[in-house]
C-alpha cells in the first residue's frame, strides 16, 4: 500500500485537488469550476480524483483545505488541516521551486505577492480594497470584447503597439477600454494594453514597496495568460516563470501540509454520496444580525461559523431543531 | 441650564466606563451608547460624507443611537492632530441640520490639564473645579487600569490553557471598575483584577512571536472597527504588543509638543518632520521594536487616512531594507471578518516559519 495525502483548494471561481504521495510527487489532479456550489463542486472532484485512483494501490490518509472556502469544505471532509491560501500556495511553490524569491499570484478575486528568501516567506501583501486586475475583471472584459478570455493572450502577443489603458481601478480601465474601441483602435492593441494595464495595477498595489527579485514564478488562473506573462516580464525585467501545473499549487501546498501533520486516518470517499446541506440565517439576538452558516451532514449539525459571538450558533442550532 | 444633564460620547474600546465615571462624579446623567454594531455603521455612513474616514462614520452612529434613544443634552469629542480636529464641529453641524438639539463640548481644545478640566466642566457647569478636577483624576486611573488590564490580556490571551478563562477574569475586573467612584477604590480593583488575570493558567513558551501593532489611534483602540485583529493575532499564538491607547494620547495632548520631538528622535533615519497624529508614532515604534528584536509588525488604518499613508512609504523600506515583516491593514465599512482573519493567519504561519528557519540556521 502507498500512502497518499488529497489537498484541496476551494477558490471562488475554480476548485483544484490533488492526491500526493510521501515524496510529494502528484498522483491525482482535478480542476473545475466551483461554480458558485463549493459542496456540489468538492464532490465532483472526489469522484474524479477516486477513478483516477482505480487500480492503484493508493490509501489516501490525511486531507486539507485552502481558498476562500476551506472553512465548509474542511468540515465536510473532516479534513486534519485548514489552511490560508498564502501560506498553501508559498508551501507548493517552494517544493517545486526550492530557490524562488518572489511568487506573483492572480486569481479570480484576489491577488498577492509573496516574497520568500532563503525557502521560507518572509513577506506577503494581497489586494485590500479593489479586485481590479484580477480574473473576474479580465473575464467581464472578455465578454465585453466578445473574445474568449482563453484567447486573450494570443491577440495581446499580436499586438504591435499597444494602446494605454488606466489600471488604478476598474471603472476608469472600463470607460478608457469601450472609449479606445469606440474611436477604432484595433482588438489586439486593446487587449494588449489591458494585460500592461492589470500588471501595472498589480505592481503598483500589490507590489508596492516589496523587493521583486528573481527566479519569479507566476501562478493563478491569470498566469495562463501570455500576453500579461509578457507584460510581466517586460515590466520588471526579470524572467518570470509558468508552471504547467501552476493552478494546482494552493492544492499541492495544502496536500504537503496535511501529510506533515503526521495525523493519518483513512479518507472517506464516501463523503461524495452523502448528503450536505447548508442553513444560513441571520442569528437576530443583537443587531449585528450576524450570517450564521451551519452545515448539516444527513440532517446532522456538523459546524458551523459566522458568528461575533458565542450565543450566535446555539441560537441558529436551536431554530433548527424545530 | 443648572439641572442634571445628559452627557453621551463616541465609544472607542471598553473606554465608556471611565467616560461614565467622568459624567456621573460631575453630577450629570451618563448616556451610554448602544454596543457598537452593524447597525451603528450603517446609521453613521447615512448621513457622512461619503469621502470621510471611517471613524466618522461610527462616531455618527454612535450620537444617533443615542439621540434616537432618548436623548442627550451635551455631545463631548476629543480626538485630533489631523481631520479629526474639525470631526465635531462637522459632526455637530449635520446633527443640527438633522434638527437635533444639543452642545458638543470638544475636549481636543485641551492643551493643559487645567484646560481639561475646563472643557469637562462644561458638561456639567454647576459643577465645582474641584469636584471636576476629582472627577477627571478618577476617570483617567480608570481608564489606565483598563489599559493595564488589556495590555495583559493582549500579551497573554494566545496562550491560555482554558478557552475563555481570560474574558472571564477581564469582565469581572470591568464590571467591579465600573462601580468604583474613589482613586482608592480604583488602586484596590486594578491591583486585584491584574491579579485575577495573572491568575489564569497560560502555557506560553519561553520565547514567544512577538508582534506590534500600530497605526491610526481609533480602528488600533476598537476592537469593532479593525475586525477584532488583536484577538486573532493573539490566537494565532503570538504576544500582541500595542503602546497607543487613550491615556497616552490625553498626556500628549496636554503634555505640549514635547513627544513629537521624542518621536521624531525615537524614528532615526526614516522621518525628518512630524507627520500630523499618530503616523511619526508608527514610524518611531516600529523601529524601535525592530531593532527590539520583535518578529513582525501590523500596521492599522482607516483607509485613507492620511498621516497613516505618509508613514506607510517609510514602513515599506523599513520592511524591505531590513525583511522585517509588516503587515497592512486598511479599514473602511466592510464588515467581512474572513479577509482579515485570511491575512493575519497567513502573516503568523510566515512569522513561524521565519522563526524555524533562524533556529535551524
Amino acid at each position: 500500500m502507498r500512502k497518499g495525502y488529497l489537498g484541496v483548494d476551494i477558490g471562488s471561481i475554480s476548485t483544484k485537488a490533488v492526491v500526493i504521495d510521501e515524496g510529494g510527487a502528484i498522483l491525482a489532479e482535478s480542476y473545475l469550476w466551483t461554480e458558485g456550489n463549493p459542496i456540489a463542486a468538492v464532490k465532483r472532484v472526489l469522484i474524479e480524483m477516486e477513478s483516477q485512483l482505480a487500480g492503484s494501490d493508493v490509501c489516501v490518509l490525511s486531507s486539507g483545505t485552502t481558498g476562500s472556502a476551506r472553512e465548509l469544505i474542511g468540515s465536510v471532509l473532516g479534513a486534519q488541516v485548514v489552511k490560508n491560501e498564502i501560506t498553501a500556495h508559498a508551501m507548493g511553490t517552494l517544493s517545486l521551486h526550492p530557490d524562488v524569491h518572489t511568487i506573483f499570484e492572480i486569481g479570480g478575486q484576489d491577488s498577492k505577492i509573496i516574497v520568500l528568501r532563503d525557502g521560507v516567506p518572509v513577506d506577503y501583501a494581497m489586494n485590500t480594497l479593489c479586485a481590479a486586475g484580477t480574473g473576474s475583471f479580465l473575464s467581464s472584459q472578455s465578454r465585453r470584447l466578445g473574445i474568449p478570455v482563453e484567447e486573450f493572450g494570443d491577440y495581446a502577443l499580436r499586438s504591435q503597439r499597444p494602446t494605454k489603458i488606466a489600471g488604478r481601478c476598474t471603472v476608469f480601465a472600463e470607460s478608457d477600454l469601450v472609449h479606445k474601441a469606440q474611436i477604432g483602435y484595433a482588438i489586439e492593441d486593446i487587449i494588449a494594453g489591458l494585460c500592461n494595464a492589470i500588471v501595472g495595477n498589480y505592481l503598483n498595489n500589490v507590489g508596492k514597496g516589496k523587493e521583486i527579485q528573481p527566479p519569479i514564478v507566476f501562478q493563478g488562473g491569470v498566469s495562463k495568460n501570455v500576453g500579461v506573462v509578457e507584460a510581466f516580464k517586460r515590466l520588471t525585467g526579470h524572467d518570470v516563470q509558468v508552471d504547467e501545473c501552476g493552478h494546482l499549487m494552493g492544492a499541492l501546498g495544502i496536500a504537503l501540509l496535511a501529510r506533515d501533520t503526521g495525523v493519518e486516518r483513512e479518507f472517506d470517499f464516501g463523503v461524495r454520496d452523502m448528503s450536505f446541506d447548508t442553513v444560513g440565517d441571520e442569528c437576530g439576538g443583537c443587531a449585528n444580525n450576524c450570517e450564521v452558516v451551519c452545515v448539516l451532514r444527513n440532517g446532522e449539525f456538523v459546524d458551523g461559523w459566522g458568528n461575533r459571538c458565542a450565543t450566535g450558533i446555539e441560537r441558529v442550532k436551536t431554530t433548527l431543531r424545530a | 441650564m443648572t439641572g442634571k444633564r445628559r452627557v453621551t460620547f463616541p465609544h472607542m474600546g471598553e473606554y465608556w466606563i471611565a467616560f461614565e465615571t467622568l459624567a456621573e462624579m460631575l453630577g450629570a446623567e451618563a448616556v451610554i451608547a448602544p454596543r457598537m454594531t452593524r447597525h451603528t455603521l450603517e446609521a453613521g455612513a447615512h448621513v457622512s460624507p461619503e469621502f470621510v474616514c471611517v471613524p466618522f462614520k461610527y462616531n455618527m452612529g454612535n450620537f444617533l443611537e443615542t439621540l434616537e434613544g432618548g436623548g442627550a443634552d451635551v455631545i463631548v469629542q476629543a480626538g485630533g492632530g489631523c481631520r479629526f480636529g474639525y470631526y465635531g464641529e462637522v459632526q455637530e453641524a449635520i446633527l443640527k441640520d438633522m434638527g437635533y438639539e444639543f452642545e458638543l463640548v470638544n475636549l481636543i481644545k485641551a492643551e493643559s490639564a487645567a484646560q481639561l478640566v475646563r472643557e469637562v466642566r462644561r458638561m456639567q457647569p454647576s459643577v465645582s473645579y474641584v469636584r471636576a478636577a476629582r472627577a477627571v483624576a478618577v476617570a483617567y486611573r480608570q481608564a489606565q487600569a483598563i489599559e493595564a488590564a488589556e495590555a495583559y490580556v493582549r500579551l497573554n490571551i494566545g496562550f491560555e490553557v482554558e478557552r475563555g478563562a481570560t474574558d472571564r477574569a477581564l469582565n469581572s475586573f470591568l464590571r467591579d471598575l465600573r462601580t468604583t467612584r474613589t482613586l482608592r477604590a480604583v488602586r484596590e480593583v486594578r491591583e486585584r483584577g491584574l491579579a485575577d488575570l495573572a491568575a489564569v493558567p497560560i502555557d506560553k513558551p519561553a520565547d514567544p512571536l512577538r508582534v506590534g501593532v500600530v497605526g491610526e489611534l481609533y480602528v488600533l483602540m476598537e476592537p469593532f472597527a479593525n475586525c477584532g485583529v488583536e484577538r486573532k493575532l493573539a490566537a494565532a499564538g503570538v504576544e500582541v504588543h500595542r503602546f497607543i491607547n487613550g491615556t497616552s494620547l490625553i498626556a500628549q495632548g496636554v503634555g505640549g509638543r514635547k513627544h513629537v520631538r521624542h518621536a521624531l528622535d525615537a524614528a532615526g533615519p526614516w522621518v525628518e518632520y512630524h507627520l500630523g497624529a499618530d503616523a511619526t508614532e508608527s514610524v518611531a515604534k516600529t523601529w524601535e521594536l525592530m531593532n527590539a528584536g520583535f518578529d513582525g509588525m501590523v500596521h492599522l488604518k482607516p483607509f485613507g487616512c492620511m498621516p497613516e499613508v505618509s508613514a506607510m512609504s517609510a514602513l515599506q523600506r523599513i520592511s524591505r531594507e531590513h525583511t522585517f515583516p509588516i503587515l497592512f491593514l486598511s479599514y473602511d465599512a466592510q464588515t467581512a471578518e474572513a479577509g482579515v482573519q485570511t491575512r493575519v493567519e497567513a502573516f503568523c504561519d510566515m512569522l513561524a516559519m521565519r522563526r524555524r528557519r533562524d533556529a535551524s540556521a
